[in-house]
């Protein structure tokens, strides 16, 4: 069987994807999958999701509907603004939320593991995080992705 | 074509389609028959993708007013 090691360390909407994604397809495909999250990327195993967001600010390559100057960018609520916008567009491409490709990444037996470091960095309480996540470090993270086929770095 | 199961994949987005034909197979019995509509303009090259690396045949694969029509037999 292949393995497909991942790590996730951002905690932006559009950053969330790309391991989801990758985790939920390869599982189909047949591969055996471990994602290890860790600083920020942590954030996508809490059990709610609403705060993953978007910021257009120092991302200037997201397509905005008017050009918008940083000064404007960085008023309140701009950010949750961007989110909405974002999540509205990707549920009317048919894109699966973040919920939905991570109960189905669970569903296929995506393994997930949670930085320890991390959720003692910032103080976090592990109550806060879903009950699938296995709590490891680099070594847990390096066993797998020794083996592995496929090792990205989100 | 004898179709055991049909598949509404239209309207949606990479990786859907994929796993939802993953999840549907799953319920099959082996030599049984998936027909699978889907509109992911990538579909085609991963529905062929799909079908390398599971194993599962891709009997056929037909575009038609810009949908996608893919008869899979389970493995």
């Amino acid at each position: 069987m292949k393995k497909m090691a991942l790590i996730a360390s951002k905690g932006t909407l559009d950053m969330a994807y790309p391991p989801f994604i990758l985790a939920s397809t390869a599982a189909a495909l047949g591969f055996e999958v471990q994602v290890f999250f860790t600083f920020y990327g942590l954030q996508l195993l809490r059990h709610d999701l609403s705060h993953v967001k978007i910021s257009p600010l120092a991302n200037p390559a997201m397509p905005m509907p008017v050009p918008m100057p940083v000064m404007v960018q960085m008023l309140p609520g701009m950010e949750s603004m961007a989110t909405a916008m974002m999540k509205s567009k990707l549920k009317k491409k048919g894109v699966a939320s973040l919920e939905e490709l991570r109960d189905l990444c669970v569903e296929a037996g995506v393994k997930f593991v949670a930085c320890q470091m991390t959720v003692d960095l910032f103080d976090f309480k592990k109550s806060d995080f879903i009950q699938e996540a296995e709590w490891g470090g680099a070594a847990t993270f390096l066993e797998f992705a020794g083996e592995a086929d496929v090792s990205l770095f989100i | 074509m004898n179709v055991d199961k049909e598949l509404d994949a239209r309207g949606l987005s990479c990786p859907l389609p994929i796993l939802k034909t993953k999840k549907s197979l799953s319920d099959m019995l082996s030599g049984q028959v998936l027909k699978v509509l889907a509109s992911d303009k990538g579909a085609p090259r991963d529905m062929q993708a799909f079908a390398n690396q599971t194993g599962h045949v891709l009997l056929s694969s037909e575009e038609a007013a810009g949908e996608y029509i893919f008869l899979f037999q389970k493995k």
